[in-house]
């Protein structure tokens, strides 16, 4: 071994991940999918809002006219629905943030690159992971001045809506690993887009029979779903239950994608 | 160097790399010559780490790359058939990409960036898209990501192709210029190329290395017999007879004629230079000789011999294996 090389110094891998995260991050923002993304989450986020605003108006304008005994709670009245109703706009907004996640690699040969670069698995994984994760960030941060004018005109508890947006955070991570594994599995984009859409949609939908099933399936379909979770956490709410299932959720999907990928480089 | 042992890879009932062992030493450039699908750049995708090998040991400057895959790669550079470029990046946030990944310190990414595309000719392109930019320079970034992290290792396959012939000359000088700081492995199906850039050739056919040896060994091992071209004025007598005649000359054939003039290739024993006999005795016939050369067998005779006699010796086999599936 020579000396006189300049040895690449060893990194943490949380550079390398970071590495990753970047040029996935940069790489959305490069390309309009961004921008639509964020664009077409903004204007129905802006819908949703406006209109869960007059019939909380109306609602609240009733109340008073009656001589409610207490006003109407913003939190419960008007933020917890406007993000549970606006969560579906996820489901068809997220696979096009993951459809190219790895079919763009593959189709492009740039896989080669993060195959044969000094990184494991995981690593690229991860970074992949964070990257949508940002970009799914920057769509939520679109509804900041939305709730910055609720704090203005009224005086709504902050805490509920913390926890909800980690609740959103960590019910998109279980979206977007799902959607990282089904991308990792085909070059083609389209296939990509609805598989991940019809998977998402299923976990939608999937407790939608409980009710007509017996009380063990019931129970299972219930924990399934994944917006169920998402309930407690827009009261406020953090149950360490919800926590594992996300959690759990996530780690599957990117357990499921490292394997895709270790499968892919044995077929070739 | 780069050890491989017995490499096999086989995609399902498909044998792409078929026992295939070699050595390269630090500094060697090593060309992989063969036919498209004779198992070169699996052979090189095994090497970088890209995918696993079925049986057998790849090492990589003594790390297996398997087992301490990072460790290889880290000292291996490698260049793809296709440039893997992200055509949303600028040349320079791309190279810088590959820094981060590749693990250059941070203390030194600008100044390796800036000697790598120096040397690859490419500083003039650093602020245009990678989509934007012809293939030549596609090449040329592809192998100073390859570059970059300043690996033993250098794989590079088809380096040259699709360039002109000006970028290809460059592109092979540059790469022997890379050698004997770099180990080289590279892959072609251009037979001067490795004659030019390569110490030794590997010729690969059907998944299985069926030569390994210098360019002039190669050429030496092949020629069991000498032959000369000869073109004689000998206005219309027999020469021939007078030719073949000479001692050592094991046969002559017919190989043009111009008006008057006919050509012939004399073929001779090995290792016995006839060519004082053959002049002096057609002169002393009092013929005009117009011309006298040795044959070389080129790279490409020689390439097309040894495929030829591989696949017949294979036929058979390839037959039944057609007629399975």
């Amino acid at each position: 071994m020579r000396l006189e090389h300049p040895r690449p110094r060893r990194r943490p891998a949380v550079s390398n991940i970071l590495a990753i995260a970047h040029k996935e991050l940069k790489g959305y923002f490069a390309s309009p999918i961004a921008y639509v993304v964020i664009g077409l989450y903004a204007i129905m986020f802006g819908y949703f809002f406006y209109a869960l605003l007059l019939y909380f108006d109306r609602q609240s304008m009733q109340m008073a006219g009656l001589g409610g005994a207490q006003p109407v709670n913003v939190n419960e009245g008007l933020i917890r629905p406007v993000f549970l109703n606006t969560t579906v706009i996820f489901l068809f907004i997220l696979p096009m943030v993951t459809m190219r996640t790895y079919s763009e690699e593959k189709r492009s040969g740039t896989i080669e690159l993060l195959l044969t670069a000094p990184l494991t698995d995981f690593q690229i994984i991860a970074g992949k992971f964070l990257g949508a994760m940002g970009l799914y960030a920057a769509m939520l941060a679109v509804t900041l001045p939305h709730i910055a004018a609720l704090f203005w005109l009224g005086n709504p508890e902050w805490i509920p809506i913390v926890v909800t947006y980690l609740g959103l955070l960590l019910m998109g991570g279980c979206f977007i690993s799902v959607g990282l594994f089904i991308s990792s599995l085909t070059k083609n984009q389209i296939v990509a887009v609805m598989a991940t859409f019809t998977v998402f949609l299923m976990l939608w939908v999937i407790n939608w029979i409980a009710s007509f099933m017996g009380p063990r399936a019931q129970d299972v379909l219930n924990y399934l779903s994944i917006t169920d979770h998402l309930d407690d956490f827009t009261r406020g709410v953090i149950d360490t239950k919800h926590l594992v299932y996300y959690i759990s959720f996530i780690s599957f999907g990117l357990y499921l994608t490292m394997r895709s990928v270790d499968t892919e480089r044995w077929r070739g | 160097m780069i050890e491989v042992q017995h490499l096999t890879k086989r995609y399902g009932p498909v044998t792409a790399v078929d026992d295939v062992s070699f050595k390269a030493e630090r500094g060697e450039i090593l060309g992989f010559l063969g036919p498209n699908g004779a198992g070169k750049t699996t052979t090189m995708r095994v090497l970088t780490g890209y995918m696993p090998a079925t049986e057998g040991k790849a090492l990589v400057a003594g790390y297996d790359v398997l087992e301490q895959p990072v460790e290889a790669k880290r000292r291996t550079g490698y260049l793809p058939e296709t440039p893997p470029l992200y055509p949303d990046m600028t040349v320079f946030d791309y190279l810088t990409f590959c820094a981060r990944i590749k693990g250059v310190p941070r203390s030194e990414r600008a100044s390796r960036l800036q000697s790598v595309m120096e040397k690859t000719q490419i500083t003039d392109m650093r602020n245009r898209h990678c989509a934007k930019l012809s293939k030549g320079y596609r090449q040329r970034v592809g192998l100073a990501q390859a570059l970059l992290h300043n690996p033993d290792v250098l794989i590079l396959d088809e380096p040259t192709a699709g360039l002109d012939v000006k970028q290809q000359n460059e592109t092979r000088r540059l790469i022997k210029g890379l050698g004997g700081d770099h180990t080289i492995i590279l892959s072609t199906h251009i037979l001067p190329e490795v004659s030019q850039t390569c110490n030794r050739i590997i010729i690969m056919n059907r998944g299985r290395v069926v030569a390994v040896d210098t360019p002039d060994n190669l050429n030496a091992r092949l020629r069991g017999s000498e032959t000369m071209y000869v073109q004689v004025d000998a206005m219309g007598a027999d020469a021939e007879g007078t030719l073949s005649s000479i001692p050592g000359v094991t046969r002559v054939s017919l190989s043009d004629r111009h008006d008057g003039s006919i050509g012939y290739e004399v073929e001779s024993e090995a290792g016995r230079d006839v060519r004082r006999h053959l002049a002096s005795s057609v002169v002393s016939q009092g013929w005009g000789l117009l011309e006298l050369r040795p044959m070389r067998l080129s790279l490409e005779e020689i390439f097309l011999q040894i495929i030829t006699t591989e696949d017949a010796a294979g036929a058979p086999e390839a037959a039944a294996e057609a007629s399975r599936e």
